[in-house]
């Protein structure tokens, strides 16, 4: 009998270990052979630690279980089944294109990865030229998922026509942004399909070795994709010849220090290169001059996980999900003050109110929501009224807001907003690398013109708008170019947190 | 000056990194991870052994929040201070460990035993508010588990 714990850091946070180590001890006290797999989250995390047993019917999931709850799991009727796991309405409603295989396969297991179809798209890319894939990801419609949105297919149409002696394939692991976790997911839960996306990035643009920069905040998933890369090297998928094709193509973990700033593509490229992770300017682009120099794709992880279903399935199935310019699936991540947190993934176009009213259910506190952060600390804040707002890359934007990574946190109506634009800036500050002025001073000065409104003083208000606009069109990156936005979407929508009536208070 | 413990223990490390692409990173997170902390006596080394300035490295090493100059305590609590983790109230969980500990972010119980960090996001958003002990994760963090921690790390 096959029974499944999640290892997923999330699931581990909620007591994972020690609930399978509970379900080892009560089987052996029962009498039951198990055979017990530490998958991946199936994304609910407020039913984690999910236990699953296998049975005739499909997968049963406990949840959320503790080591009491163990005793008498292997008997019917116990009081946290949860029936059917892929029948739950959470899963029964997604579209799991990138996510398929996470929190369903044992994620160190090759051979469990290709029962369930992978290395089906390398197969099909090794039969095609590089510019077929080029062109079936072009044609796909897939956009960068790190959040910029830059199609991924143009990308690598340039690296493709660079002429070097060396290129590279970097994938962008440093999931900084609060609210956002699809990445350490599917790292943890599925490591093989961004080893296959990367190496087929490779084919295709004529790259042999690829970079994993992962965050050193996620030791869980720098654990993972360390032990399946040297899987994947031993079973021939990684080296000197591909699936004994005659490709060569090889990955290296990497592990950044802790800069938030390191999430930018460039200053990603100089950490790794192993100098201080500040902002190149751009041109050159980094897919004609990114690591040392040599033409690089640079992508993130959900992109590049993404890419295989893509050769698997082909660019039409993926292209045909979707709303406007943002074509496929997203992987949401609900997160903050939610009673129904995790990871759903499904084609863009549902609202921001369907997404947190309906699949979410609201707060977990049970309050009021006020206000939801879309896309990190460098998302605007958006208040009910824009609950309609349809999710996708353009539709966010023009409400002056960002989808970015697709991380969603929920604030009830105890935020006080004024706070959490005063924590913007703080955190631009901190974060900052220094290159461009209007951000590693502006973000101070920022954070010193909001305390003088929390006093009452009216006329810095305007004082605070100049700043930001000075900030927006006077940095390099998205760091300094955005924290306006959590700033000055908090002062338009939330007025009556600027108000003087704080004086009044105090 | 290093003894020759630690002069072995650099020249191992900077053996076993030779060859990578862009070794710098590596070299300073193996370094900590033998010493505890990057030691200043090991920089002239490093920067001998990568052609480079002893101001280079400092640069790099000041640049990155996780490197330290000097020994952090025998635990590390970090406690994620994000938006998502504000929202379930990490502010609050925050104040009190601090008041527990008597140290503010980035300070060392006088006993040696807690080093308090910020950490901003640790991919637990959906179980917030999330901490970090000695690399293990917590998630729904409240005072009483707090509390539990700190009494762990005394123990």
């Amino acid at each position: 009998m096959k029974v499944y714990v999640p290892r997923d850091a999330a699931a581990r946070a909620l007591g994972a270990d020690d609930v399978a180590k509970a379900v080892v001890a009560e089987a052996a006290r029962v009498g039951i052979e198990i055979e017990l797999i530490r998958n991946g989250s199936r994304g609910m995390v407020w039913l984690e630690p999910l236990v699953e047993i296998e049975t005739d019917a499909g997968r049963v999931g406990y949840g959320p279980m503790t080591v009491s709850d163990v005793t008498g799991l292997f008997t019917n009727n116990h009081s946290k089944s949860l029936g059917l796991v892929d029948a739950l309405p959470w899963m029964a409603r997604q579209t799991r294109l990138t996510f398929a295989r996470v929190g369903v396969i044992d994620p160190l297991s090759l051979a469990d990865y290709r029962a369930h179809g992978g290395l089906v798209g390398l197969q099909r890319a090794l039969e095609m030229s590089s510019a077929d894939i080029v062109a079936e990801v072009t044609n796909s419609g897939l956009r960068g998922r790190g959040g910029a949105g830059f199609p991924t297919g143009i990308k690598w149409n340039t690296v493709a026509g660079a002429k070097a002696d060396r290129k590279y394939i970097v994938c962008n692991a440093d999931e900084g942004d609060s609210g956002t976790f699809a990445d350490r997911m599917l790292m943890e839960g599925d490591p093989f399909t961004l080893i296959e996306g990367m190496t087929i990035a490779g084919i295709a643009v004529g790259a042999s070795k690829g970079f994993v920069y992962i965050r050193s905040e996620y030791p869980d998933a720098i654990h993972v994709m360390q032990s399946a890369v040297t899987i994947a090297q031993a079973q021939g998928l990684l080296g000197s010849s591909v699936l004994g094709s005659a490709h060569t193509f090889d990955i290296e973990i990497r592990v950044g220090a802790g800069a938030y700033v390191c999430g930018e593509e460039t200053s990603l490229l100089n950490s790794l290169e192993g100098k201080r992770g500040v902002v190149r300017a751009k041109p050159p682009l980094p897919a004609l001059e990114g690591f040392m120099a040599r033409p690089t794709v640079v992508n993130n992880v959900i992109s590049l996980a993404t890419v295989p279903v893509i050769l698997e399935k082909g660019a039409a199935h993926y292209q045909n999900f979707g709303l406007g310019r943002s074509r496929g699936t997203i992987p949401l991540q609900i997160a903050g003050n939610v009673a129904h947190g995790g990871l759903f993934e499904c084609a863009f176009g549902l609202t921001l109110g369907t997404i947190i009213d309906d699949i979410a259910g609201g707060t977990a506190t049970g309050r009021p929501v006020k206000a939801v952060q879309v896309g990190g600390p460098l998302g605007a804040y958006f208040p009910r009224a824009f609950f309609d707002t349809p999710f996708g890359y353009e539709e966010f934007g023009a409400k002056e807001g960002l989808i970015g990574h697709a991380g969603i946190v929920i604030f009830d109506d105890a935020a006080d907003m004024l706070k959490q634009a005063r924590f913007a800036m703080e955190f631009c500050a901190i974060e900052s690398c220094g290159k461009c002025t209007p951000c590693r001073i502006g973000a101070v000065r920022g954070t010193e013109t909001i305390d003088r409104i929390a006093k009452g003083d009216t006329a810095a208000i305007p004082l605070l708008a100049d700043l930001c606009n000075t900030m927006k069109s006077g940095s390099l990156c998205a760091l300094g170019g955005f924290t306006p936005y959590p700033v000055m979407s908090a002062l338009t929508h939330f007025p009556d947190d600027f108000a003087p009536v704080k004086e009044a208070a105090e | 000056m290093l003894d020759s413990v630690a002069n072995t223990t650099l020249d191992r490390i900077l053996a076993d990194h030779s060859g990578l692409e862009g070794p710098l990173l590596p070299i300073l997170h193996a370094v900590q991870a033998a010493f505890g902390y990057v030691p200043q006596e090991t920089l002239p080394t490093i920067a001998k052994h990568l052609n480079i300035s002893r101001a280079e490295i400092h640069g790099v090493v000041s640049f990155y929040h996780d490197f330290r100059e000097a020994p952090a305590g025998r635990h590390t609590l970090k406690i994620c201070r994000a938006e998502a983790c504000q929202a379930m109230g990490a502010d609050r969980i925050a104040a009190h460990a601090q008041a527990t500990l008597g140290v503010d972010w980035h300070g060392t119980t006088a006993d040696g035993a807690v080093t308090l960090e910020p950490v901003f996001c640790l991919g637990l958003c959906a179980c917030a508010p999330a901490a970090l002990v000695d690399g293990q994760v917590i998630g729904r963090v409240d005072e009483k588990r707090i509390a539990t921690i700190i009494a762990g790390c005394r123990t």
